[in-house]
């Protein structure tokens, strides 16, 4: 037996379905996977405990691609086949990356491609594969800690994405096996992060600094909705210019020349700066130890009134697109409510403290910065698969009637419940009724009641070319898919031939909302009737079958297991049953197909034998038991 | 027609109700899943419908629409532990057949 969980109303499960989601930050210098676990939002770190994966990717030529921290340490010596910032390419044009691509090391293949690829020693690689496989890193891990299939996941683009760049992003995580649900902007995932959009109404600016990037958004929420107003920044502008900044300063008295010779020794510098701007955030001074290109070491103190004077221009470059933004969207600084702090470089003290004057308002920084889009898009996962109630829907709808398609005995089998969150996707599996079955009749209908009588028709196609075999032994997979338009597309497929055939309908067509509300009353009024309704019409399909086999295995081979005594009898059965059907007592339809089911055992278990010896006629016992 | 908890049934659905920050009560029901096959629903309630029955047992509102009830009538929910894992359980005397986890039933 198992065991139950109490769900949020109307969010219980079907048996054996669960529902995990997963949110994805696809950053350009680190990735990270999030999920909702007991509604909480946790980011999944891997099996050293590591929360960010590295985006980059070395191929080799033999063995698979290296991926994260095991690329990052190869970059040094095998920088041609390590790709990193593969975001900065995907769903780019050859053309559009011209510039970029006069900075990046990589040879890339003819110019003339539509897609730009980089020349591996695995072969050309696109930045769709890149981030395929920085995705499919991603979903192993979230499969190894959470024991099952991703149900679906929510990936946060840059709100400056375009269509192109968005398709290649989606079409990436096809490649790696994911079912996008939604993709996200990144300012929004913050925000949602801090529960923001649970608010009315509001404007927020989302400053988010990592190590390579600045970006800067205005977002509007009005209503559970999201406008983007505004987004400016800088690619080339984030912690990594602050680290440079305090390791010339530390390195103020080396040659020049002797520095720009020897790249290592700048690189370690850049190491030893960063440690302590990290340790600034919470000490008012540290010491840096450093060791110079002659050998000699060397110990600084550097305090953070310092340290803030030599990073400050990096701080106030940022002040500029945040000006900019405000001025695209036609705002004052005193129309915005509060300011979300996302990325790592946010935890330097004078970037907080430089925001804020700026500003004038309230910083968002309770959240880790270098987890707080990731959090936002964990939760927007769990809405979107349907685990949290309706009220906290984000940007969304839901289905007004259940949608479902009519199945043998003139029932509906539903497979999107109302109320369902769109968009939403959800497949059954269905067989063949009859042996040699080549076609099936999909009617797609919508409503609560349990005949199809009673529900409303939307529309009907069939599926052809089924290959012949026996009742029950065909998979039908029946797929529902409501985008986020409304519009709903079902199809179903053939699983051996993977024949396939779709239809797109547009539910809520056509349909007031008084009519809406009279379909639901009716399913209540009507329950006792449905329920009963539906159990006849479940035994009378169930006594046809049973009808329908034993008549074509009569047909086939009745003279040979039978005298006419026992084959009289037999039908004698077939016809008290097939009387029954038209009865509307479903005890009684149930006993007489019970009846004729036992009366035929006889004649089963000689057609049985009869297969067996001939399938061993020839051969030896222990052929078979080997 | 009656549908109630046993005693650490009702502790842990107290408890729970508590934590989540209160709720009208628990919902029993059943659905339809499959071709002939039912499945249980469990899930707390915020608002009783017209159309909903409600049951007190143990301290705790048992709410059951009428459609369900035909199914659940005599039920009994307990609270169980196996293993690392712990839940509620129906006993259903209107079950005929359950598949083999439990998590549908014939009637």
């Amino acid at each position: 037996m198992a065991l139950l969980q109490i769900s949020e109303p109307g969010k219980s499960t079907n048996p054996h379905e669960r529902r995990l989601a997963v949110g994805i930050d696809l950053g350009t210098t680190n990735s990270l996977i999030a999920t909702v676990r007991s509604g909480e939002a946790i980011v999944l770190p891997d099996e050293e405990g590591r929360y960010l994966l590295p985006s980059v990717v070395r191929f080799r030529a033999e063995g698979s691609p290296q991926i994260g921290y095991p690329a990052l340490d190869a970059s040094i010596n095998d920088p041609m086949n390590t790709i990193a910032s593969s975001k900065r390419m995907i769903g780019r044009k050859t053309a559009d990356i011209k510039s970029l691509r006069d900075q990046l090391p990589y040879n890339f293949d003819d110019e003339s491609a539509n897609v730009p690829r980089i020349i591996t020693a695995d072969g050309p690689r696109s930045a769709i594969e890149v981030s395929a496989e920085i995705l499919t890193a991603l979903k192993k891990r979230a499969e190894t800690s959470l024991r099952g299939n991703l149900g679906g996941v929510v990936i946060t683009v840059p709100a400056y994405f375009d269509d192109a760049q968005r398709q290649a992003t989606k079409d990436a995580a096809k490649l790696a096996g994911l079912n996008v649900m939604r993709l996200l902007n990144e300012p929004t995932a913050a925000a949602v992060a801090y529960g923001l959009d649970q608010g009315s109404e509001g404007i927020y600016a989302i400053y988010d600094l990592g190590g390579g990037t600045f970006d800067v958004s205005i977002l509007h929420l009005n209503k559970g909705v999201f406008e983007v107003l505004a987004t400016a920044g800088d690619s080339a502008l984030g912690g990594d210019d602050m680290d440079r900044l305090i390791a010339e300063w530390l390195l103020d008295d080396v040659d020049d020349e002797e520095l720009s010779s020897n790249s290592q020794f700048l690189r370690q510098a850049m190491v030893s700066a960063r440690t302590a701007k990290e340790a600034l955030t919470e000490n008012t001074s540290t010491i840096v130890s450093l060791k110079l290109p002659d050998g000699s070491s060397r110990e600084i103190v550097l305090d953070r009134t310092t340290m803030d004077e030599i990073i400050a221009p990096v701080i106030d470059k940022t002040l500029i697109p945040c000006r900019r933004s405000l001025r695209d969207a036609g705002l004052d600084k005193d129309d915005i409510d509060g300011i979300v702090m996302v990325g790592g470089s946010t935890r330097v003290l004078s970037v907080k403290e430089k925001v804020e004057r700026f500003f004038e308002k309230k910083l968002y920084t309770d959240v880790d910065p270098d987890q707080v889009v990731a959090v936002g898009a964990a939760i927007q996962a769990d809405i979107l698969i349907g685990n949290r109630s309706a009220d906290e829907m984000l940007l969304l709808d839901v289905i007004p009637l259940s949608l479902g398609i009519e199945i043998m005995g003139s029932m509906v089998e539903k497979i999107i419940p109302r109320n369902a969150t769109i968009p939403v996707t959800r497949a059954q599996e269905f067989t063949t009724y009859k042996d040699g079955q080549t076609a099936m009749s999909i009617h797609v209908v919508q409503g609560e009641r349990e005949l199809v009588s009673d529900c409303r028709s939307l529309a009907r196609f069939e599926l052809r070319g089924i290959p012949p075999m026996a009742a029950g032994s065909a998979r039908i997979t029946v797929s529902f898919k409501v985008d986020a338009d409304g519009l709903l597309s079902v199809s179903a497929r053939e699983a051996t031939t993977g024949i396939e055939t779709q239809v797109d309908v547009k539910p809520s067509y056509g349909l007031t909302d008084e009519e809406v509300e009279q379909m639901l009353r009716d399913s209540i009024t009507f329950a006792n009737d449905d329920i009963k309704a539906r159990l006849l019409a479940e035994q009378r399909v169930e006594a046809e079958r049973v009808i329908l086999a034993i008549q074509s295995a009569l047909d086939v081979d009745g003279d040979k297991f039978l005298n006419d005594d026992e084959r009289s009898e037999l039908v004698k059965g077939i016809n008290k049953l097939k009387e029954l059907t038209d009865s509307d007592n479903a005890e009684s339809i149930k006993q007489a197909a019970n009846d004729l089911n036992q009366l035929s055992e006889v004649f089963a278990s000689r057609r049985m034998d009869a297969s067996i010896r001939s399938v061993m006629a020839g051969h030896n016992i222990n052929e078979f038991s080997e | 027609m009656a549908i109630s908890l046993t005693e650490k049934a009702a502790e842990h659905v107290l408890n729970f109700i508590e934590k989540r920050g209160g709720a009208a009560g628990l919902r029993l029901a059943v659905k339809t899943s499959g071709c002939s096959g039912l499945a249980y629903v469990l899930e707390f309630v915020d608002e009783i419908e017209d159309t909903d029955e409600v049951f007190e047992s143990s301290g705790v509102k048992v709410i059951v629409d009428k459609k369900s009830l035909i199914y659940l009538d005599g039920t009994e929910l307990d609270y169980k532990r196996e293993g690392l894992n712990e839940g509620f359980e129906f006993n259903n005397p209107n079950v005929k057949d359950a598949c083999g986890c439990g998590e549908s039933f014939t009637v």
